[in-house]
């Protein structure tokens, strides 16, 4: 296929440093307006900085536009579908931007007295008390700043409330199809990961799990619909064969969305969940961060809970409740960063419970599994279902996993190739090569807030690739063609790594 | 109810169709019957967008927030003024509602966005190799930890009580797990004892932890300090105040080994606490043990220059249990921020910046100290930040101050008992001399109405005089 370079392939990346010119500027300072001593006279000259950094020199309608000009070589959730799996890559309300702006969010100081916090504090208690009647457990910490770090903060939790029964254990379990933050998770928390083998139906392999279990085994970590998209219909078995041994439950809460307010993991007999804002809570996920990773756990695990946690305290002779921060925690693992968490990731999220309230909760998760199974149906049919079957074939949950291995076989594509090209046709492609048991996967996952006809053109590029590719493989295998840049060097980025401009 | 879904009864009729199913409670039948919740959430119903906006604003209202109160609070994250173009560029949609960057030719934005915020800092700290950003900044603390484990092989750490509080409690609750042993060296004078951490390193040390400036806002000669660590080869990490970096020697030029810190002071809001970033810079030696996200330069097969993310095979997502973290957040957005904060202010700007700072501070620490029952906790140098002791207790002031619409300072009871009525009063561009001159003014009422009180409440409560004094 002949390439035309784009407009924007034509227009080579520049750097800002490159744009940087000395004596240009854009912000003006206000003037001190106090006596301006040399710096020396103030600070010992040795402890002084010679060479001022090489900042850019830019002024402001050149910053501007560089990165304007830059924005618009990404691809975003605003702008087209994005069937990320495992992602949940829902819409981001502007309401909740608005509402995190507010002065009172946003110029709120961590260190203010919690008694000039009161309507902060009081959100975070909210929040902490819908979380917990979403996930069935009790106790909320939301000071985890994400998933990862509400996975080290369960295992963290793990080892404290078996130490405090004067317990030292040393394994961890989970499944071969985990998220790869959970093993990495179990080693940073100093334990050590025994992998548990998938079963024909996507779940735990029971007699795996039963020749695993000991009583050196603090915790199984899971989640639940697990990464093929499917509900683990032996949970309650699961939970019981760890229980019996002393071990913790820990639910990994990025597939949350498939489930709210229809099953919660605390009813499943997990003790530990952590729940992604970014993912289910419409928090944006602004190119990889900020989220946060709250966890709710079980009347056992809560005495090991982070501190300061958020208290309220009931009001008497006509006052309102008030909150407060509770650092005299003496069982607690401690901090796990600095002040109280992503706080404005609380505002947003909080505005999205509100919004939404219990039914409209209910009902996206129920919207968000219907369009998982009709683009599950969709691509079951025509070259599709030939090329891209189903891994388990049964009905999902709110994403689903098709495997590219006999288009690899038949057509000479890889997945690679499939998700290349359809880039060109508009699309995010789905997460690919994972979970690792599926051979070429694709990960699929709609969302509720796609429309049929985003799922519909979707699956109709899919077979227009397809049909492409039995005519002409090597379309694909080039692609994408009409994208700011086209494949690049990943291997070369790694063995001679340039991590930063070279500057004179 | 809000709603964010778009299917009509007839799209669903439609798609259950194509499934071959009757209801979407059939496509729950995976769910086992007991696991099923039979009832709503026991939640509010959904509320209008009018309705939600009132209810945030209406608890918005009940903070006092820099716009309501002059904001003399520091102690890791700064009331600095962000520009209007940092609103303006990281609300947009193609900033603001992307996932990390795994399809790097729809993604080269946000990749080039992360290849100059790592240029900036990794000129900020003066150390080759900077990574696209951490959570925050006491948790990096943390991360540095577990590389220098992994670095040394050894499993102990001495760091400085000038070491940000929440960071040392955060490096402990980590070291729990990963295990290690965290031994505390204290202050003299303001400073980390020199002769104490010199004796604490030993050959069994990873990593010795500074901070600079450190919490009480004095400027640690660094350097000195660092060769205790370097006669162990074990690890210098510094903590940093970016803001204070135009001026202060940068830790690259101490001999640091890792360099990082807290982000909110560049371009980042106060959001009660976050989200910000954290930065975390390091020698050439640890490129392939840095934590998290990492931009690389490369082509494309048409020979363009791109971005990607490099040296994932250190990821978990790559590596799993042997991963050398388990973080995949970048903080993306919030380093975006930074970045244009840092564009916007520029070299000239940045330096200028640092240097008002440091002069206000100047005037502000001679001005309070000036005020009757106020005396300087250290006299050794600062940049932004500076201690007090007050003659006074300390919570009874600030509630004073608070009464005439400031938020005087961070009290340093609660994290340092040794300094039960200290205060840390930080300054930034915000802060105007008029603004100063009001606060030694408000300061110096409240602290001889408290002292007037004490006193008198002492005298009430002695029945024999002679004991007072």
């Amino acid at each position: 296929m002949a390439a035309t370079e784009t407009p924007m392939q034509r227009e080579r990346a520049q750097t800002i440093y490159e744009k940087s010119k000395p004596g240009r500027r854009a912000a003006v300072l206000p003037s001190a307006g106090v006596p301006e001593p040399p710096l020396e006279e103030l600070i010992p000259k040795e402890l002084l900085r010679v060479e001022s950094p090489r900042l850019p020199e830019i002024a402001e309608p050149e910053i501007v536009r560089h990165y304007n000009r830059l924005s618009r070589r990404n691809f975003d959730l605003d702008t087209g579908f994005y069937p990320l799996g495992s992602c949940t890559m829902k819409h981001n309300p502007r309401l909740n931007e608005r509402v995190a702006a507010l002065p009172g969010h946003a110029r709120l100081h961590p260190a203010q007295d919690p008694r000039r916090a009161q309507g902060a504090l009081e959100l975070m208690w909210l929040l902490q008390e819908s979380l917990a009647e979403i996930c069935g457990l009790p106790h909320v910490s939301l000071q985890p700043s994400a998933g990862s770090h509400g996975e080290l903060a369960g295992l963290l939790l793990t080892r404290a409330y078996h130490a405090d029964r004067g317990e030292q254990r040393t394994k961890v379990l989970a499944p071969d199809t985990s998220h790869g933050t959970n093993p990495a998770t179990v080693t940073m928390a100093g334990y050590e990961v025994v992998k548990v083998a998938t079963n024909g139906q996507g779940g735990v392999e029971m007699d795996d799990l039963r020749a695993k279990v000991s009583d050196e085994v603090a915790c199984l970590m899971l989640t639940n619909p697990n990464t093929l998209g499917l509900f683990d219909e032996n949970i309650a078995e699961i939970a019981g064969v760890i229980h019996e041994v002393g071990g913790t439950l820990y639910y990994d809460g990025a597939n949350l969305n498939a489930v709210m307010g229809h099953s919660r993991p605390g009813d499943m007999g997990f003790d530990i969940v952590h729940v992604n804002l970014h993912k289910s809570f419409s928090q944006p996920h602004g190119g990889g961060g900020p989220g946060a990773g709250p966890i709710a756990v079980s009347e056992r695990i809560a005495p090991f809970l982070p501190r300061p946690q958020v208290t309220r305290r009931e009001g008497g002779n006509g006052s309102g409740p008030s909150y407060d921060l509770d650092f005299d925690r003496p069982k607690s693992i401690g901090r796990l960063r600095g002040f109280q968490g992503n706080f404005g990731v609380f505002v947003r999220s909080y505005a999205y419970i509100l919004s939404l309230g219990a039914d409209g909760l209910a009902e996206a998760s129920e919207i968000a599994v219907l369009n998982a199974n009709y683009l599950k149906a969709r691509l079951a049919q025509g070259r599709a279902g030939k090329h891209l079957p189903i891994a388990f074939d049964r009905h999902c949950m709110h994403e689903f996993v098709l495997s590219g291995k006999p288009m690899k076989r038949e057509m000479g594509l890889a997945t690679l190739d499939l998700a290349k090209r359809l880039l060109d046709f508009g699309f995010h492609p789905p997460t690919v090569y994972f979970p690792l048991l599926v051979e070429e996967a694709l990960m699929v996952e709609p969302t509720e807030t796609e429309t049929k006809e985003s799922l519909d053109a979707f699956a109709d590029a899919v077979e227009q690739i397809l049909a492409e590719g039995e005519q002409d493989p090597e379309i694909a295998r080039q692609a994408p063609y009409s994208t700011p840049v086209r494949r690049l060097d990943e291997v070369k980025a790694t063995r001679q790594p340039v991590v930063r401009q070279a500057l004179s | 109810m809000s709603r964010y879904t778009s299917a009509t009864s007839a799209d669903r009729a439609a798609m259950l169709e194509t499934i071959g199913a009757s209801s979407t409670a059939e496509l729950f039948d995976q769910v086992p019957e007991a696991l099923r919740l039979d009832r709503p959430l026991a939640l509010p119903p959904g509320m209008s967008e009018a309705e939600v906006f009132e209810r945030l604003a209406e608890l918005a209202g009940r903070n006092a927030d820099a716009e309501e109160q002059v904001c003399f609070l520091g102690a890791g994250m700064y009331d600095h003024y962000v520009p209007a173009i940092v609103d303006a560029i990281t609300q947009r949609s193609e900033f603001l509602t992307p996932y990390t960057p795994y399809q790097p030719e729809i993604s080269q934005g946000g990749l080039q966005v992360m290849f100059e915020f790592q240029t900036a800092m990794s000129e900020l700290t003066g150390l080759p190799i900077s990574t696209a950003g951490l959570y925050e900044g006491p948790s990096s603390v943390a991360s540095a930890g577990y590389l220098a484990i992994g670095a040394t092989g050894r499993r102990r750490f001495v760091v400085s009580r000038g070491v940000h509080p929440h960071s040392r409690e955060t490096l402990a609750t980590y070291a729990e797990g990963f295990g290690a042993e965290i031994v505390e060296v204290g202050l003299k004078d303001g400073v980390t004892d020199p002769a104490a951490l010199a004796d604490a390193v030993d050959g069994e040390t990873a990593a010795v932890f500074l901070q600079n400036p450190n919490f009480l806002g004095v400027i640690e000669d660094v350097e000195a300090l660092g060769g205790a660590a370097k006669a162990e080869d074990a690890l210098l990490v510094v903590a940093v105040d970016p803001m204070t970096l135009s001026v202060l020697k940068p830790p690259g030029e101490c001999g640091a080994d890792v360099a990082l810190g807290e982000g909110q002071p560049l371009g980042n809001r106060l959001d009660f606490g976050g989200p910000s970033f954290g930065f975390f810079c390091g020698t050439e030696a640890l490129i392939r043990r840095m934590p998290g996200r990492i931009a690389g330069e490369t082509d494309d097969v048409d020979g363009r220059r791109g971005f990607v993310l490099a040296l994932q095979t250190r990821e978990q997502h790559i590596r799993r249990e042997k991963a050398t973290h388990n973080i995949c957040t970048a903080q993306a957005l919030n380093a975006l921020a930074a970045m244009v904060h840092l564009s916007w202010l520029g070299r000239e700007g940045f330096r200028e910046l640092g240097e008002l700072l440091v002069r206000r501070t100047a005037y502000a620490r001679q001005r309070l100290a000036a005020v009757e029952g106020v005396e300087l906790l250290h006299k050794a140098p600062v940049a932004r930040e500076f201690a007090l002791r007050l003659d006074a207790p300390v919570g009874p002031v600030l509630e004073r101050c608070a009464e005439h619409g400031i938020a005087a300072g961070y009290p340093l009871g609660r994290e340092y008992p040794e300094y039960e009525n200290g205060l840390l009063v930080a300054i930034t561009e915000r802060r105007s001399k008029e603004q100063i001159d009001e606060l030694a003014d408000v300061f110096g009422t409240a602290i001889s109405a408290e002292r007037g009180e004490f006193l008198s409440h002492s005298e009430s409560k002695s029945p024999q005089p002679q004991e007072i004094g």
